[in-house]
């Protein structure tokens, strides 16, 4: 490779730092606000000089807000659990669901194939609203409102199309033959799909998975309207946030810098899956 | 009784007839080539085998069993692709030990098994690597090892020499039959190049239009070519052939008359006439018989290309025919440094007849 001239690289530097502080720098604003009482975010012209508070913290976790002269009573720590048990069964389900239809649409040509695939991803592309309302009558005859499996049925409307259509992509690269050659080698349908496809397909899998778990976190619609506080995740919690006493701004950033470190943990924890590059010289090119 | 039968085979892809009754008949332990150009089916013809694909029609016998309609997984056969088709991430050891853990071989005998036959294909120190920090050699060592490791009944070898470089290639043409012979298989080699067929095969069989048009041990397919196709695949360099005509048991070629001995005395035939370069013998010379003497053709030397022991000649008869003749270095040498001029001759008995329509031989005498 050729090495680049130094002014070359001071400007590539220059660029690097200017984007990452466009993008880094909201988020290292909400934590620092996390720490600050209402009245430090609140003064102009504003500093970044101030003494560090875990109150905002304390009260999140306690589930009383105190605002201005008030107290709300709020399951902060419960929506939080609710976003996690949603979202990760949501992706469980889908995966469970969309690994084996995604290596179906990937393998073999079925009357109608493409047409259910496409199907299932316009489910991504049609507005939630709009299936929304006959779904709440549906959901209150069928006794569905209000609990987790409802939740994490109407979930995978977001997550099985993503699941599947990105996966399948993964398993059309693996070459057919890899499986063939396992089948001759006397193994069954069952073990060649599970000992070579989907470990082959495993940075794809990890990939859906991950943005599949995040676009359930950050869903707010489907839980508003089709479930109460008991079920609700944070998305939804947070309105509370929204006091007719005013907003509680050090509670908001608490609020959230605590519901973005699961998915944080989880992108960390998937990175060692989504850069493995596993196919490279498996088969002859 | 054969090992292996195909039994007229018939295979479409849409439109497409790729098989056309296709049989083949193969004896237990005989290793048979099967050669011809990319696109007349050799790879399907392994996967129909093998179980990947089901034939439309015919039925295909493995030791007396019919096996069209079963599983890959039940058929017991051993198979290297063309493209390795090793798993990138399980090692070298665990790709060769994989139909050995199919059949359920015990941990120690696995171990034993394993190393024998990489100590036979010498990749015994590469055993704990992935596939992807193997050299080609040694992927192609690999997938030919996951073959024959647990002494399947049948072999299909599908050009396993294909992607690796010339001088490997050229070693494992002479290593192969010894590995074959070791494991005592009954083996169906498919590949492109002619040499590597002739010298695996027992037989060698040659696909063309939809079936085998000629199977016969190696020296007869070259010798003895049953079709134009057969006859321009074997050889290198390739067969000089010339439109002409058959008529009064006589063929001429290039102006040069040839009386075929005991061909019949029929009527005109238009036909293609073959001679191997091998079979052109030359003399020094050209000016002193401007007229080429009796049975010769005058010609000039328009290019020699020296190849191992041997030299390949361009030459250009009069009427502006060209003709590929083969010799001896030293030969072609001593011709190429005079004025490149010499008399070719043909022997009748060296000419290869074949129908000008249909590509067949015809058979004088």
């Amino acid at each position: 490779m050729q090495r680049s001239s130094w002014p070359w690289r001071i400007f590539k530097a220059l660029c690097l730092t200017a984007i990452s502080l466009f993008f880094l720098f909201p988020i290292l604003w909400v934590l620092l606000m996390s720490f600050q009482t209402n009245a430090d975010i609140l003064r102009v012209p504003p500093s970044p000089f101030f003494t560090p508070t875990l109150a905002n913290y304390k009260a999140l976790i306690a589930g009383e807000l105190t605002g201005a002269g008030s107290t709300l009573q709020i399951a902060y720590m419960k929506n939080i659990l609710n976003s996690f048990v949603l979202s990760a069964c949501s992706v469980l389900l889908s995966l469970l669901l969309g690994v084996p239809a995604a290596y179906a649409f990937a393998r073999y040509r079925f009357r109608l194939g493409e047409n259910i695939a496409f199907t299932l991803l316009s489910f991504r592309f049609a507005p939630p609203l709009l299936v929304l309302l006959p779904l709440l009558l549906y959901f209150q005859e069928l006794g569905l409102y209000d609990t987790y499996i409802g939740l994490i049925w109407v979930y995978q409307l977001i997550t099985l199309p993503l699941i599947l259509w990105i996966v399948r992509g993964y398993f059309e690269d693996v070459s057919p033959d890899i499986e063939h050659a396992y089948r001759i080698d006397g193994h069954s349908w069952l073990r060649s799909f599970l000992k070579i496809a989907v470990p082959l397909a495993r940075p794809g899998i990890a990939a859906a998975a991950l943005l599949a778990f995040i676009f359930a976190w950050n869903n707010f619609v489907f839980a508003l309207i089709l479930g109460s506080s008991d079920v609700q995740p944070v998305t939804v919690g947070a309105l509370a946030f929204i006091t007719a006493s005013g907003i509680q701004y050090g509670q908001i950033a608490a609020g959230l810098v605590l519901s973005v470190i699961p998915t944080f943990v989880l992108a960390l924890v998937m990175q060692r899956y989504l850069v493995e590059g596993l196919s490279l010289g498996a088969v002859k090119g | 009784m054969s090992f292996l039968i195909l039994d007229r085979l018939s295979k479409s892809f849409g439109a497409v007839k790729v098989f056309d009754g296709l049989s083949l008949a193969v004896a237990k332990g005989e290793t048979v080539a099967i050669c011809s150009p990319s696109g007349s089916g050799k790879t399907l013809l392994l996967r129909l085998i093998a179980g990947i694909y089901e034939p439309d029609a015919g039925e295909i016998l493995i030791d007396g069993k019919a096996v069209t309609g079963l599983a890959p997984d039940a058929r017991g056969i051993g198979m290297a692709f063309q493209n390795f088709a090793l798993y990138p991430h399980l090692t070298a050891f665990e790709n060769i030990a994989s139909p050995l853990r199919a059949r359920g071989v015990a941990e120690a005998e696995l171990t034993r098994r394993v190393g024998r036959v990489a100590e036979i294909l010498k990749i015994g120190h590469v055993l704990r690597h992935l596939p992807r920090e193997l050299s080609n050699g040694q992927k192609q060592r690999t997938a030919l090892a996951r073959a024959i490791v647990a002494d399947a009944r049948l072999l299909l070898l599908d050009d396993p020499l294909r992607n690796v470089d010339a001088k490997l290639r050229y070693e494992m043409r002479h290593e192969l039959p010894r590995v074959l012979r070791e494991f005592e298989a009954t083996v169906l080699y498919v590949t492109q190049d002619f040499r590597e067929a002739m010298a695996l095969g027992r037989r060698i069989g040659v696909l063309h239009g939809g079936g085998f048009v000629q199977v016969d041990r190696p020296q007869r397919i070259y010798a003895d070519p049953e079709t134009v196709e057969v006859a321009r695949l074997f050889g290198d360099p390739t067969i000089n052939l010339y439109d002409s005509e058959l008529a009064g048991g006589a063929v001429s070629l290039l102006g040069l008359t040839l009386g075929l001995p005991g061909a019949a005395d029929g009527g005109r035939r238009p036909c293609r006439v073959g001679v191997r370069p091998e079979h052109v013998e030359l003399d020094a010379g050209g000016e002193a018989a401007p007229d080429g003497g009796a049975g010769g053709l005058p010609v000039t030397i328009e290019a020699v290309t020296p190849l191992n022991q041997n030299a390949v000649l361009l030459l250009q008869a009069a009427g502006g025919g060209e003709i590929l003749a083969s010799t001896t270095l030293q030969r072609a040498e001593a011709l190429a440094r005079g004025p490149r001029r010499a008399i070719a001759r043909v022997r009748p008995e060296h000419l290869l007849l074949f129908d000008r329509d249909s590509g067949a031989r015809i058979r004088t005498g």
